[in-house]
């Protein structure tokens, strides 16, 4: 069963650009990028769009889809009405180079920044071992396929784009926990979470949570454990003495 | 047709905050393109917090019809000077009259609650609206979040945890004391008495489903098998932890409505249902 449904879809670049309306067919069953996809084969052969698994895994396809960020091939036509307008904008957050197409380079950037994984020493039979109880809070975050959802929603850097040079977003916030978290690493990250990466600009209001497509609990398991953890370091004095007195040589 | 920005520009809305106009993002000037009803949320929140905030510092401040033999309002417990109202636990110091005994103790359940990792996403969007609500851009032309002077102070929020579990303590005995009749004897139940218990348990529930709690009984842990029993804790402990916000409301609706049922007895408008 199909009908004709009307989009709105920002079309332009750098130097400006505005919602332009369109009616295009939509069958049963399809999402929001097959229509897209016919848009451009139909209508607007300019169109730039970036896809790529069409099956929410690669994490390619983020837009805004009626002001929520979303991927595009995961949101189903079936979840509007037939005389519903949809309007489709690029990620708010990050430079757009055309129409769809944002640059995601900041995110790149501070992934690079991360202190990589750095295991301890491997057992004398040359082997690392570690319990499956010990990496299931990190395997959580391992889900995580880059889409930069989190990063694009997250107030402190979407409203505010003089602190993505203190703020590195939910992402690599999760990528930080990960790593503090791992029973074989043995970097401290905590400082550097709070100093380098701005931990403490999260105000945990959550938006990274809802977004995420994987449906990782960002805030939750991940950001508040890793605000803890820094509390642990720097806000807690009893914990502090432990750490003096050899109670605690990891805090 | 949308309203949008000229070209050359670049973004108008969000992004121009502290660091000046955003470079380069698509120009879109409206504050947020959501179609649903995205403001619901944060006024529910407001409302309903703001309409206990009056209750309770009515309360607090009113001195008065908070026992009604052997029921203690929460609110006033533990009653800490000697001007208190029946017999009450502990009675540390006499205080000038005017002072209501709810003053010197309330501090700490407002600070948990001030200070919890769930009521600061629930304030800092309804009423600082720092964000109203995902993807609607906040009206602050500047954000620090918690990395500054009053709001890093955040960060002692165990500690807040640690007076909360005492309290909770406390009350529990004051639920359990409400098994005595008006003249001190035991075998008395009433439906006080169930109310004293339910919300003892209800913010015992909020207190040990806290996001610091969790951190505290083994989130801190990077080996979980070396320590079976904070695992087991802490996977406990996790599952309660995801209903912190169902417990954070319910508590809150349940510490107001025992005060307010001691507070209906003490001015005689009901009287207690006996069980036995």
């Amino acid at each position: 069963m199909s009908y004709d449904a009307t989009f709105r879809v920002w079309r332009g670049d750098a130097e400006g650009g505005d919602l332009q309306s369109f009616t295009v067919a939509v069958n049963e069953g399809e999402v929001v990028l097959d229509v897209i996809h016919r848009l451009q084969s139909t209508q607007v052969g300019d169109l730039a769009v970036r896809w790529n698994c069409k099956a929410g895994k690669c994490g390619s396809c983020s837009a805004e889809i009626n002001g929520r960020p979303r991927l595009m091939c995961m949101t189903r036509m079936s979840t509007f009405g037939e005389d519903e307008t949809v309007t489709v904008t690029p990620l708010r957050a990050f430079p757009v180079i055309r129409d769809l197409v944002t640059d995601v380079s900041f995110n790149y950037e501070q992934a690079a920044r991360i202190p990589a994984f750095t295991p301890k020493a491997r057992e004398e039979d040359g082997n690392h071992r570690m319990q499956q109880v010990d990496v299931e809070r990190s395997q959580e975050f391992r889900k995580c396929i880059e889409c930069w959802l989190c990063q694009d929603v997250c107030h402190v850097i979407r409203d505010h784009e003089g602190n993505k040079a203190a703020f590195s977003g939910p992402r690599f916030m999760i990528r930080l926990a990960e790593l503090d978290m791992h029973p074989l690493d043995t970097v401290d990250r905590r400082d550097a979470a709070q100093d380098e990466f701005g931990l403490g600009y999260c105000n945990i209001t959550k938006c990274c949570s809802e977004v995420c497509p994987e449906g990782i609990h960002i805030t939750d398991n991940g950001i508040i454990p890793l605000k803890e953890r820094v509390v642990d370091r720097r806000f807690d004095p009893l914990t502090w003495l432990g750490s003096k007195i050899g109670r605690r040589p990891q805090a | 047709m949308t309203a949008t920005a000229p070209r050359g520009t670049g973004a108008v809305t969000p992004g121009r905050g502290d660091g000046g106009p955003a470079p380069r993002r698509a120009a879109i000037a409206e504050r947020t393109l959501r179609t649903d009803r995205w403001w619901v949320q944060p006024l529910v929140t407001v409302v309903v917090l703001v309409l206990f905030i009056a209750y309770s510092t009515f309360r607090a401040f009113q001195n008065a019809y908070y026992y009604a033999e052997p029921y203690v309002s929460p609110f006033y417990s533990p009653c800490i000077t000697t001007r208190c109202e029946g017999d009450s636990f502990p009675e540390f110091f006499e205080g000038p009259s005017w002072i209501s005994p709810a003053l010197y103790i309330l501090v700490l359940p407002l600070g948990i609650r001030l200070t919890c990792y769930y009521y600061r996403k629930a304030y800092y969007r309804s009423f600082w609206l720092s964000p109203p609500a995902c993807a609607v851009a906040e009206p602050h032309g500047r954000y620090t979040g918690e990395t500054r002077l009053p709001l890093i102070g955040q960060n002692i929020h165990r500690y807040f945890l640690y007076a909360a579990l005492v309290f909770n303590v406390i009350l529990f005995y004051e639920a359990f004391a409400s098994f005595r009749d008006e003249t001190g004897e035991w075998g008395h139940m009433g439906l006080g008495t169930l109310i004293l218990l339910v919300n003892a348990v209800l913010l015992f529930m909020y207190s040990i489903s806290c996001h610091s709690c969790r951190h505290i009984v083994g989130g801190r842990l990077n080996s979980f098998s070396k320590h079976p029993l904070r695992y087991r804790a802490w996977t406990w402990v996790s599952k309660q932890n995801a209903r912190h916000m169902q417990y954070a409301w319910i508590s809150l609706f349940g510490v107001a409505f025992a005060d307010f049922y001691v507070f209906l007895l003490a001015t005689g408008t009901i009287s207690d249902l006996r069980f036995f």
